[in-house]
C-alpha cells in the first residue's frame, strides 16, 4: 500500500471523510453505552441535552469552553510553527499563580486595571514556563515533547508545595487551597444574572487575534515558514530560533490566559483540581480546528458540550463520565486520518 | 543480438510494460529485452521514465499492463524479494544504504532468513572480501557506513547486489557522483562482470559514457521509446536528438568581457558541520561579467562554499570581501542585501515550502522588506502582484499564484525559484546545481538566463556535478577536493580528465607552490 | 550525613532500587524497540495505565498472575496496533497519534474501571506476584538480598534487556529492524516491508510497555488506582535517550533512575526531609529527567529515521 498526492481533492472528499470520521466517533460513543448497559440513542440524547437543552446547560458549556479556547489557541499557535508545546497545563497553572498572587489583596488597585495588570502578569508567567524548553530546544536541541510533558508534573507538585504553604488559605480548614480573590479582582459577568463571565469574551478576542497574526502579519509568515520548512526558513533568512522563541512566548502566555480567566472568572481561588486537564485536551481543540484560530472557538464549543453533556449524562444514565474522554480521543484520531485522506489517495500495489 | 543469445534466449524481457501515475503516463507499451552477457543503455532526460520502469522491473511498482520475464520465468508483480531471488540487482541512484550499520553489516541485511536464530558473520564476511578482490572494489567490511565517501559507498551498493548472486545488474545513473577516473574504473569493474556472464542495464543520460560501455541503448522520451539501435550503428549527436526529439542547439556563447571582483575570497576556512566539510584555505574570486565553474565531487566542500556565499555561513578564518568591502555579522540578511542571488542546491527541500502558494514563496527571502510589508503587516495584494510578474515573465506553468507550489514540476518551480532571485537584478549569482533534474526544455532556459545575466555585468558561481555543463559554461574552472580550491583554469584550457585528476585529489600542492 | 550513609548500605534500600527500576524496563525497552524501528511512541503512558488495569482486572476476576500479564500484553499490543496502522502506512504525525492513544487509552482504562467497580471508594486488592528468593544468591549480604529477592517480574526485566538487545544486535530480524529505522528504503530495497517491520515493533513496544503498566499493579502497589502511571512513560521516553537508544545503557540509566527515586522517598524521612516540602522530593524524578536529556542532547546517535514515514511510493 502507498499514498498518492491528490492535486486538487474533490468537495466530496474535503466534506466526505471528516463527516466519516465524526459519524465513526458517534457509532463508537453508541457502542460505549450499549456496553455499559444503556440506550445509546437516549445516552447520546442526554449528551446534547446536558450540551445544549437549556439555557443554563448552554451557558455551562461555554464557560466550559473558555480555558479550552485559550489552550487550544495556545497548541494551535505552537504547532503551526512546529513547537510541539504539550506543556499548557503547566502554562495554565503558572498563569492561575499570578492571578491569585496579585488578585488576593496584594494591589489595591481600581478593576480597570487590577485585571490587566493580573492577565498581563499571568501571559509573562506562562510564557516563561514555555521559554525554558523553548530554549532547550534551539540552543540544545532537546526535543520539547517530553520537557513540556514533564514540567507539567513539576508545576503540580510546584503548587501543591505552595498550597500548602505560603498561599495556604487560613480559612480554608485545612484545605489545600489559595485565599479568594478580592472582588475587584473577578471577571465580571458579560449579561447580569446570566452564569457567563469575560473570560469568554476575552477568548474570542484572542482567537481574533491569533488570526489577525497569523494571516496578516510578517510574524505569521515566519512562524507557518518555519513550521513547515525549516530548512528553506533558515535558507530564506528568516530567524528560525528566534521565531520558535516567539512563538513559546505568545503560545505559554494563550495558556496561562486560560488560568488567569478561570481563577478570576470562575472558581475565585487556585486549587489543585482547577484543572482536569484542560492543556491536554487542548491538544484535541486545536486538532479539530485544523489549527484554524477560528476553528478552535467552535471545536473549543464542542469539545466542551461533549464534557458538560456527558457529566449530566452520567447522573441520569449510570454511564461513567469518561465516555466523553473516550469519544474526543477517538474524534481526534479518526479526524487526523481523515484530513490525511482528503489529501491523499491509497493505492494498493 | 550475438549469434550467442540467440541460442540461449534473453535473460531478461519486458513486454508492453505500461505505467501510469494518475493522468501522467510514466511507461507507454515499452518492451526491451537484455542477452547474456550483453550491456544495454537505458537513455533518456530527466522525468522520461527510465527510472519508473527499472521499479517495475524491481518490483518496487507495479505495471498497469505488461509482463517481466526474468530467464523465461515471469516474476510477480510488486515483489521485490521475486527479483531479487531470480537475480536483479540494483544499484540505487540514491543509495539504498543505513549509515549507523557497518559496510557488512549492510551487505548482509536482508540476505539471511529473518527468523534466523543468529547472523551469521563470518561466512558473510569470506563472501564479502572474495567478491571485493574478484572484482577490484575494495572496502573495509567493518567501516561504519556514515564514515565512507560517496564512491567508497557505491562500491558496497554494487557489493550488495553482487553478494546476493545478481546475474542481470541494472545501474541507475551510476556515475554523476564519479570523478571521470573513478566512472573509468566502475566501467573496469562492470567489464569483469560482463566477462562473468552477468548482464547489465546502464541508465544515463551521458552519452558518452552510453557510448563507452553499452552495446545497445534504448531511448526514451516521454514515457515512450522512441528509439533502440546498436552503439556501432550510431554516434552521440543522433542519440542526443533521439532523446531530446529535436536537434539541440547549444547555449550561444558570446566573448566575456571580466570586471572587477565582485566577492573575494583569500585564505578562507570554515568550520566543518556534521557531515557537511568546511572549506580549507580558499582563494576565489568572482568577476562582474564571468561565469566561474566549480567542479569536485559532492561531499568536498563544495556545499560550505555555497553556504558561505549564501549567509548561512561564516568564515572561521581568512578574509572575504564582498563588493570590495569586508562584511561583519555576515548573514544570510546581507547576502541579499549585498545583492547576492542564490538558486538553492535543492529546490524541494531549501528552494521554496512545499505548503506555501505561489505568491508565498515569491517573497520568500523578501517579505520583510517594502513593498510586501510595511511594519510588520503583509501586504498580499503586493506580493501576489509580485509573483504574477515572476510567473509571467519567467513562464512559469501553474493555475495561478494561489497554487501550493508542491503541485508544479520541478522546472517551473525552479524558474519560480529564478525569477524571485533574478528579479531584482542581481550582481552576484550563486547557482547551486541549477538544472540537475530539469527536462532540457527547462535546462536551456535555465542556462540562457545565467548568461544573459553574465552579459549584463554580474557575476555568476556555477557549482556543478556535471564537467559536461561546467566546461560548456564556464569562463574560468575552479575544482574543490576535501576543502581545497584549485587554481583558476581559463576555458579551454583543461579536458574532462584533467579536471578529474584535480576532482581525486591530485595536483594541490604543486597548484599552491604555483600561485 | 550519616543518615545517607545508612541509606546507602541497607539492603532494603538497593531492594526498592531494583523494584522502582523493572516497570521502568519493560517500558524503555517497548520505546526503544519502537524508536529503533523509527516510531516515537508517545502512546507508552496511556499504554502504561491500559497494561496496569487489564493486568490487575484479570487477576481480581478470577485469572493467574501469568495470565494478568498476558492480557496486559495483549491490551498493549492492540493499543500499538492502532498507533502503527495510523503511524505507519498513513504516516499520520507521530506526535500527534501518540499523544491521541495516551488520551485514548487512559480514557479507556478508567471507564472499564468505573464499569466494573462503579461505587469503589478504595481500590481493592489483589493477590500479586511474591517475591521469589534465588537460593544461595540471595543470601549474599547487601546485594544478594536486594538483587535476588525480587518477584518473577523483576527477574523477567532484567532478562529482556539482555533479549532485546540480543535481538538487535546478533539476529536478522534486528538487523532489519535497525536499518528500518535508520534508512527505511535500504530495507525496502531488500525486499523486505517496511511497514511489516515498524508495524511489529510497534505492537511488541507497545505489549511491553503495558507489561511494564502492569507491574505496578501487580508487583508493587497490588491495586489499581487512578493516575498511578503518573509520568513514568514520559519518563522511559526520557530514558531511551539518555541511553542513546541502546538497551544496557538504558537499563543502567532506569537503575540510576530507580536510585534518585529510592533515595528521595527516604530522603524525606530523614531529618532533610523534616524541613524541606516533600514535593520537592517527588519533583526529583521529573527534574533529573530533563537533566538527562540535557546532558544527553549533544550525542548524535538518533536513529536518522526517527518520525520519518516511509512512503514506497514518493518519487
Amino acid at each position: 500500500m502507498r499514498l498518492e498526492v491528490i492535486a486538487r481533492p474533490s468537495l466530496w472528499r474535503m466534506i466526505g471523510f471528516p463527516a466519516i470520521a465524526l459519524a465513526l466517533t458517534v457509532v463508537f460513543g453508541s457502542a460505549l453505552a450499549l456496553l455499559a448497559g444503556a440506550n445509546p440513542f437516549q445516552t447520546l440524547g442526554l449528551i446534547l441535552r446536558g450540551a445544549a437543552g437549556s439555557q443554563f446547560a448552554l451557558l455551562e458549556t461555554l464557560n466550559r469552553a473558555t480555558p479550552l479556547i485559550f489552550t487550544g489557541l495556545a497548541v494551535a499557535v505552537a504547532f503551526r510553527a512546529k513547537l510541539w508545546n504539550i506543556g499548557a497545563e503547566a502554562q495554565l497553572y503558572a498563569g492561575a499563580l499570578m492571578a491569585v498572587l496579585l488578585g488576593t489583596g496584594a494591589l489595591g488597585w481600581s478593576p480597570a486595571l487590577l485585571l490587566p495588570a493580573m492577565a498581563g502578569a499571568a501571559m509573562l508567567a506562562g510564557a516563561l514556563v514555555l521559554l525554558g524548553p523553548a530554549l532547550l530546544k534551539t540552543r540544545l536541541g532537546v526535543d520539547e515533547v517530553v520537557t513540556t510533558l514533564l514540567f507539567n508534573f513539576i508545576m503540580l507538585l510546584f503548587i501543591s508545595m505552595l498550597l500548602e504553604g505560603p498561599l495556604k488559605d487560613p480559612m480554608g480548614m485545612g484545605w489545600p487551597q489559595s485565599s479568594r480573590l478580592i472582588p475587584d479582582a473577578r471577571l465580571p459577568r458579560i449579561v447580569d444574572g446570566l452564569r457567563l463571565h469575560w473570560g469568554f469574551g476575552l477568548a474570542l478576542i484572542a482567537a481574533v487575534l491569533v488570526w489577525v497574526i497569523q494571516s496578516r502579519t510578517t510574524l505569521g509568515y515566519e512562524m507557518r515558514a518555519v513550521g513547515q520548512n525549516r530548512q528553506a526558513a533558515e535558507f530564506a533568512g528568516i530567524p528560525v530560533g528566534r521565531v520558535i522563541l516567539k512563538t513559546a512566548l505568545l503560545s505559554g502566555g494563550l495558556a496561562a490566559l486560560a488560568g488567569f480567566s478561570e481563577v478570576a472568572g470562575l472558581r475565585g481561588n487556585l486549587t489543585l483540581d482547577l484543572s482536569p486537564g484542560f492543556g491536554y485536551t487542548g491538544i484535541i481543540v486545536a486538532m479539530l480546528a485544523l489549527l484554524n484560530p477560528i476553528g478552535v472557538v467552535i471545536s473549543a464549543i464542542f469539545v466542551a458540550g461533549v464534557f458538560v453533556g456527558a457529566d449530566s449524562m452520567s447522573r441520569a444514565a449510570g454511564v461513567p463520565t469518561y465516555i466523553a474522554n473516550i469519544m474526543l480521543a477517538t474524534a481526534l484520531l479518526t479526524m487526523v486520518l481523515a484530513i490525511a485522506l482528503t489529501r491523499f489517495r491509497v493505492r494498493w500495489d | 543480438m550475438t549469434a550467442d543469445s540467440k541460442t540461449q534466449g534473453p535473460v531478461l524481457r519486458l513486454d508492453g510494460i505500461t505505467k501510469r501515475f494518475g493522468a501522467l503516463v510514466a511507461n507507454d507499451a515499452i518492451s526491451v529485452s537484455l542477452a547474456p552477457g550483453e550491456v544495454i543503455a537505458l537513455l533518456g532526460e530527466n522525468g522520461a521514465g527510465k527510472t519508473t520502469l527499472m521499479n517495475i522491473l524491481f518490483g518496487h511498482y507495479t505495471a498497469d499492463e505488461g509482463t517481466v520475464e526474468v530467464f523465461g520465468q515471469t516474476l510477480p508483480q510488486g515483489n521485490p524479494r521475486a527479483a531479487l531471488a531470480a537475480g536483479v540487482g540494483m544499484v540505487h541512484q540514491h543509495f539504498t544504504l543505513a549509515d549507523n550499520l557497518s559496510v557488512l553489516e549492510n551487505v548482509v541485511l536482508g540476505t539471511q532468513p529473518l527468523w534466523g536464530a543468529r547472523l551469521d558473520m563470518a561466512g558473510a564476511r569470506a563472501k564479502l572480501v572474495g567478491l571485493a578482490q574478484e572484482f577490484g572494489l575494495a572496502v573495509n567490511p567493518d567501516a561504519r557506513l556514515g564514515s565512507l565517501s560517496v564512491g567508497e559507498r557505491q562500491r558496497v551498493e554494487i557489493l550488495k547486489a553482487l553478494y546476493r548472486d545478481a546475474r542481470i545488474l541494472i545501474l541507475d545513473e551510476p556515475t554523476a557522483v564519479l570523478t571521470p577516473q573513478q566512472a573509468d574504473a566502475l566501467f573496469a569493474a562492470l567489464r569483469k562482470m560482463v566477462a562473468q556472464g552477468l548482464s547489465i542495464i546502464f541508465i544515463s543520460h551521458k552519452l558518452h559514457e552510453v557510448m563507452a560501455i553499452a552495446s545497445r541503448v534504448v531511448v526514451l522520451r516521454h514515457g515512450k521509446m522512441v528509439g533502440e539501435v546498436a552503439i556501432a550503428d550510431t554516434d552521440p549527436r543522433a542519440l542526443a536528438e533521439m532523446m531530446v526529439g529535436s536537434a539541440i542547439t547549444p547555449p550561444e556563447l558570446r566573448a566575456a568581457t571580466p570586471g572587477p571582483a565582485l566577492l573575494e575570497l583569500r585564505e578562507v576556512m570554515t568550520q566543518d558541520r556534521g557531515t557537511v566539510r568546511g572549506l580549507r584555505g580558499v582563494d576565489l574570486a568572482l568577476r562582474a561579467g564571468t561565469i566561474t565553474g566549480l567542479a569536485g565531487v559532492s561531499g568536498n566542500g563544495q556545499a560550505a562554499l555555497a553556504d558561505l556565499i549564501a549567509g548561512l555561513e561564516r568564515p572561521s578564518g581568512g578574509e572575504m570581501r564582498v563588493a570590495g568591502a569586508a562584511p561583519a555579522n555576515w548573514s544570510v540578511a546581507q547576502a541579499l542585501g549585498a545583492g547576492i542571488a542564490r538558486i538553492p542546491e535543492d529546490r524541494h527541500k531549501t528552494g521554496t515550502i512545499a505548503d506555501f502558494t505561489l505568491t508565498e514563496n515569491a517573497i520568500l527571502e523578501r517579505y520583510r522588506d517594502a513593498p510586501f510589508a510595511r511594519r510588520g503587516w503583509l501586504d498580499w495584494r503586493a506580493a501576489r502582484d509580485f509573483a504574477q510578474s515572476v510567473i509571467r515573465a519567467y513562464d512559469v506553468r501553474c493555475p495561478g499564484p494561489e497554487t501550493r507550489i508542491r503541485l508544479l514540476s520541478g522546472g517551473n518551480m525552479q524558474k519560480l525559484i529564478l525569477g524571485r532571485v533574478m528579479e531584482v537584478s542581481p550582481q552576484i549569482i550563486l547557482a547551486n546545481q541549477p538544472v540537475r533534474g530539469l527536462d532540457i526544455g527547462a535546462i536551456t532556459f535555465v542556462q540562457n538566463q545565467l548568461l544573459a545575466a553574465r552579459d549584463r555585468g554580474a557575476a555568476v558561481l556555477l557549482i556543478s556535478e556535471d564537467l559536461d555543463e561546467i566546461l560548456t559554461l564556464s569562463d574560468q574552472i575552479h575544482v574543490m577536493s576535501e576543502g581545497r580550491l584549485s587554481p583558476a583554469f581559463a576555458r579551454g584550457t583543461m579536458s574532462a580528465a584533467d579536471l578529474g585528476r584535480w576532482m581525486a585529489g591530485e595536483g594541490f600542492e604543486r597548484g599552491r607552490d604555483a600561485a | 550525613m550519616g543518615e545517607i550513609l545508612e541509606i546507602f548500605l541497607s539492603a532494603s534500600f538497593w531492594a526498592a532500587v531494583i523494584r522502582i527500576a523493572s516497570p521502568l524496563i519493560f517500558a524503555t525497552m517497548g520505546e526503544l524497540i519502537c524508536e529503533r524501528a523509527g516510531v516515537l511512541n508517545l502512546g507508552i503512558e496511556g499504554i502504561m495505565v491500559v497494561g496496569a488495569f487489564a493486568g490487575w482486572m484479570t487477576v481480581y476476576s478470577g485469572g493467574g498472575l501469568w495470565t494478568g500479564v498476558m492480557v496486559a500484553m495483549f491490551a498493549g499490543m492492540l493499543f500499538g496496533l492502532l498507533h502503527g496502522t495510523l503511524t505507519v502506512p498513513f504516516g499520520l504525525s507521530q506526535h500527534v497519534v501518540g499523544l491521541g492513544i495516551t488520551l485514548l487509552a487512559t480514557a479507556s482504562a478508567y471507564f472499564a474501571y468505573r464499569l466494573a467497580l462503579p461505587r469503589v471508594t478504595t481500590p481493592p486488592r489483589i493477590e500479586a506476584f511474591q517475591p521469589l528468593p534465588i537460593p544461595i544468591l540471595s543470601d549474599i549480604p547487601l546485594i544478594g538480598h536486594a538483587l535476588f529477592t525480587q518477584t518473577p517480574l523483576t527477574y523477567l526485566a532484567f532478562v529482556l534487556v539482555g533479549v532485546v538487545s540480543f535481538v538487535l544486535f546478533r539476529t536478522p530480524l534486528g538487523l532489519a529492524l535497525r536499518a528500518a529505522g535508520e534508512n527505511p528504503a535500504a530495507v525496502a530495497a531488500q525486499g523486505l516491508s517496511v511497514t511489516a517491520l515498524r508495524m511489529g515493533a510497534v505492537m511488541v513496544g507497545s505489549g511491553l510497555m503495558a507489561v511494564g503498566g502492569a507491574f505496578l499493579t501487580m508487583s508493587a502497589f497490588n491495586s489499581f488506582f487512578f493516575e498511578m502511571v503518573n509520568g513514568r512513560g514520559w519518563i522511559c521516553i526520557a530514558l531511551v535517550v539518555f541511553g542513546a537508544w541502546m538497551p544496557g545503557k538504558a537499563l543502567l540509566g532506569a537503575v540510576l533512575f530507580g536510585m534518585f527515586d529510592a533515595l528521595q522517598i527516604r530522603l524525606q524521612q530523614t531529618s532533610i526531609g523534616a524541613d524541606v516540602p516533600y514535593q520537592l522530593f517527588l519533583m526529583m524524578p521529573f527534574v533529573l529527567s530533563i537533566l538527562a536529556l540535557v546532558i544527553m542532547s549533544r550525542r548524535a546517535s538518533v536513529p536518522a529515521a526517527l518520525m520519518v514515514p516511509f512512503n514506497k511510493g514518493e518519487r
